[in-house]
């Protein structure tokens, strides 16, 4: 009988809560959320130059690479471009392919059926007769989708002597430590000098993995108990880039589902000791490519906890095309920044909407 | 937050009730509200074209059912034939004749393998066994570690003879450890491997020389429950360059909807094993097919809410408020309230809560419209007042209204809201009480009949309500005919009741209430 007290229970504070809230927002009509602005970065860190044995790759090939593995044969959506573009006329059945080539990619039913009806709308008016017409319109469609006019250089650059701080959140298992050991070499190849946060104190072993990484680059890592205070270590870590003077501190967190409010609760917590030092310049949420609609809520609840500003985007090595940051960005407002690649330690690239575009529709 | 199925279908079947039979027009246009509720949770869009095609040719077989309206006739059907394909042959591990049984974990990076073999190591010594977990992930920097570690923590060996980052040959390490369990008597062996991504050719292969090294007995896939589209590819990839008997399905403890066991399963044709739900070594269990279904359908996941709910509340607190509620006149209290709402957000986000109860699918706006901080607002306003203040509001006057403001940082008229709200709230609990237990709060019994006339109305079945009658314990009759207070539920009961739930009409306009100023 438990149970039903409970639910009893749960009616009440369900009906007095919303009731109130209804309430107070009516009362206060408070205007909708206001994006934080976000501090122009002065140099973006996508121009790493040549220095010392260990420089990873340069931007502009790592990039090549992304449109080869774009382009590859296993691209769905690239083949169903193509495919609705080699077609003379365009029947029912295209536009259905053309809509489940981009449901496949995890773009979600919303952003897929406003593409298409846009489309649609756009062939309509012109007629579609010329496939190059059809292919403009089509890439100033997926452009508007992906929004090449985010801002998407990475902040790592904090301002009156005091150090970047970039913080890498996420669900567990999409590539945190990985992120950030990559971002790292990216960082220190352009001439930053980086102190690693091992702030993972609770996966087993995740900051002797953040540590690896941190030696092939040269680059400290500071270190807490395992199961200590994550916030304390991200705390130790920010104090040690102020005294040491480096320009970056990255903090790598432990992965945490975003229903978990305790878990969601500490992150808050670690943001907010870090900031008692230096402000955040950066807060990078880790999303893998194979993540469904589910990615959008995580987005959301990463962003009400610790004002994500920026995504990293990983594992879009595989078969997955990681549609569901086109639905993060356009419901969130929160840009791409970055893409992961593989396992490669230079397989990080920034994110460009343009270039994206572009190879989708190349395969 | 998306629109369950049961809202659409409710939609789309307004003004289509008593009829003797689902017409084929009925049926196409839901076919589509669930084409989008399955893709909306991530089930692969094959897979939804030859689901969508079985239910239509069901739905058009099915006698009508008098009980139901079209929209919950068709839930049934789709939740039934998700419980069919989800369920199927569902078994645990097959253990070799011969010691050892070797199991191997295959899977995409990040989908939880190394934990797993953490749990599954536990699981085993739990049972009896002697389990020894190998490390054979020797790609990804500190695996090796992670495993050592994650085996001490479970009480279990570990064979580890490289260090891994990219040194040693994940093969050999995989055949020695069948030597090593031969001739140290481990008799289960879990073979953790390195996580590999469908199209990588050569990380396939590799997989699959361990397997031919290792000969398991179970070759388990582990996915992770958020996975998108790409489940199909991936599963695919793995069934045919690996070969797997079993799916694992991880981090269910997040609130992904997790259509990916329908398509892994509809695919690939192999049964979920497992689900994994938490960090914890123990959170680990074998597979419940109909709960999974009706998370897919995001039907109000009633289950997990009382579970979760098992956990968090203090039940004999929770049934002394709840008594004090039904019992009437004040006598619930703020600090009853405040000690419920703790328990309660416990459990999670307000906004998640109230998404799980069914019925709550009208209100979908106002409950994504919930700010976290106005709750931790309501709870500094009654933290404010005194322990008197808290038991009776009655004696809230102005200058300890003006008091209570100041120290929790609001205004009065924040606080006359919460007070003003809080009465009305539990006004209507007691009658909702009333009308639900029947002669336990005076009046009920008149409000009685007319419930149930509009019930009727709504075509909705009688037993809804009866369901949750036993509140009254000491009724002396059923009036329903259904089981008596204190007789225990199956979960299934309590499923379809929950299901069918619907909140009352006044409660509902509560929440549509546009302006409510402070009253006199």
């Amino acid at each position: 009988m438990i149970w039903f007290y409970v639910i009893l229970a749960a009616i009440l504070l369900a009906t007095l809560i919303a009731g109130v809230v209804v309430w107070q927002s009516n009362h206060r009509a408070l205007p909708p959320v206001v994006a934080p602005p976000e501090l122009p970065a002065e140099r973006g860190e996508e121009v790493p130059v040549e220095q010392g044995l260990d420089v990873p790759e340069a931007p502009s090939s790592r990039l090549a690479r992304l449109r080869r593995r774009l382009a590859g044969s296993n691209n769905a959506l690239a083949r169903g471009l193509a495919d609705l573009l080699s077609r003379d006329r365009i029947d029912e059945q295209t536009w259905d392919d053309f809509e489940t080539t981009l449901i496949s990619s995890d773009l979600g039913v919303g952003p897929t059926s406003e593409l298409v009806r846009n489309l649609r709308a756009e062939l309509a008016i012109d007629g579609v007769a010329d496939p190059d017409r059809a292919r403009n319109v089509l890439r100033a469609e997926l452009l508007k989708l992906v929004d090449p006019a985010m801002d998407r250089h990475l902040n790592v650059h904090g301002a009156d002597g005091k150090p970047g701080v970039v913080l890498v959140v996420g669900v567990n298992g999409t590539g945190k430590t990985t992120t950030v050991g990559k971002l790292a070499r990216v960082l220190v190849a352009d001439g930053n000098t980086v102190i690693l946060g091992a702030a993972d104190t609770f996966r087993a072993a995740a900051a002797d993995q953040l540590q690896t990484w941190g030696e092939r680059v040269g680059v400290d890592t500071v270190r807490g108990p395992e199961g200590g205070d994550p916030a304390s270590v991200a705390f130790d870590a920010v104090a040690r880039g102020m005294t040491t003077g480096v320009d970056v501190v990255l903090v790598d967190t432990a992965g945490r589902l975003h229903t978990k409010v305790g878990l969601m609760d500490e992150l808050g917590k670690v943001k907010r000791v870090i900031e008692k030092q230096a402000p955040v310049t950066e807060v990078l949420l880790v999303l893998d490519a194979t993540t469904g609609q589910n990615g959008l809520v995580q987005a959301r609840i990463f962003r009400d906890v610790v004002d994500v500003t920026g995504i990293a985007l990983t594992k879009l090595d595989g078969s997955a095309k990681g549609g569901i940051v086109v639905a993060v960005q356009r419901e969130l407002g929160v840009p791409v920044k970055l893409i992961g690649l593989g396992e490669g330690v230079d397989d990080l690239a920034p994110f460009d909407a343009t270039q994206f575009v572009d190879a989708l529709l190349e395969g | 937050m998306f629109d369950t199925l049961q809202d659409r279908l409710a939609a789309t079947f307004k003004g289509l009730r008593g009829k003797g039979r689902l017409s084929d027009a009925d049926i196409d246009a839901t076919a589509r509200e669930i084409r989008i509720a399955l893709l909306e949770a991530d089930v692969a869009l094959p897979v939804v074209r030859e689901f969508v095609t079985g239910v239509k040719e069901r739905a058009r077989a099915e006698e009508v059912s008098k009980a139901l309206n079209p929209a919950q006739q068709i839930i049934k059907i789709v939740n039934e034939e998700l419980v069919v394909i989800l369920g199927g042959e569902t078994r645990t591990v097959r253990f070799a004749k011969n010691p050892p049984t070797v199991i191997m974990l295959a899977g995409l990076q990040g989908s939880g393998k190394t934990t797993l073999a953490g749990k599954l190591g536990r699981w085993f010594k739990d049972q009896g066994y002697s389990p020894l977990l190998v490390a054979a992930d020797l790609q990804r920097p500190n695996a090796v570690n992670q495993l050592q570690v994650v085996g001490e923590r479970a009480g279990v060996h570990v064979f580890a003879p490289e260090p891994g980052n990219g040194v040693g040959d994940p093969v050999a390490v995989a055949r020695a450890s069948i030597a090593e369990a031969t001739h140290k008597l481990y008799d289960v062996v879990v073979v953790d491997t390195a996580g590999r991504l469908g199209i990588d050719a050569e990380l396939m292969a590799q997989a699959a020389d361990i397997k031919a090294a290792v000969r398991p007995d179970e070759v388990l896939f582990v996915v992770d429950a958020m996975i998108g589209q790409d489940a199909v590819n991936t599963a695919l990839a793995f069934s045919q360059g690996v070969g797997f008997d079993g799916v694992v399905l991880t981090k269910l403890d997040g609130d992904a909807r997790g259509g990916a066991a329908l398509s892994i399963r509809q695919v690939t044709g192999k049964p979920i094993m497992f689900a994994s739900n938490g960090e914890g070594l123990t959170d680990f269990d074998v597979f419940h097919p109909d709960r999974m279904a009706g998370r897919i359908l995001d039907m109000g996941d009633m289950l997990t809410l009382i579970e979760q709910a098992e956990k968090a509340f203090d039940a004999d607190e929770s049934r002394k408020a709840a008594e004090k509620l039904i019992a009437g006149r004040g006598q619930f209290g703020l600090d009853d309230f405040l000690a419920q709402l703790q328990m309660m957000r416990k459990m999670g986000p307000m906004s998640k809560i109230f998404g799980m109860l069914p019925g709550m699918g009208a209100m979908k706006d106002q409950i994504s419209a919930i700010d976290e901080r106005d709750i931790d607002r309501i709870q500094a306003i009654i933290q404010s007042m005194t322990p008197a203040e808290r038991a009776d509001v009655a004696i809230l006057n102005g200058s300890r209204r003006a008091r209570i403001a100041k120290g929790s940082g609001v205004q009065v008229s924040d606080v006359n809201n919460l007070v003003n709200r809080f009465v009305d709230a539990r006004k209507m609990m007691q009658s909702m009480a009333g009308m639900m237990g029947g002669a336990s709060v005076p009046g009920a019994g008149v409000r009685k009949p007319k419930q149930q006339a509009k019930k009727g109305k709504k075509g909705r079945p009688a037993p809804t309500r009866a369901n949750q009658a036993p509140v009254t314990q000491a009724q002396p009759s059923n009036p329903f005919g259904l089981p008596q207070a204190g007789e225990e539920f199956s979960e299934a009961d309590l499923q379809s009741a929950m299901e069918k739930f619907e909140l009352p009409p006044q409660m509902r306009d509560m929440f549509n209430q546009k302006n409510h100023g402070p009253r006199g």
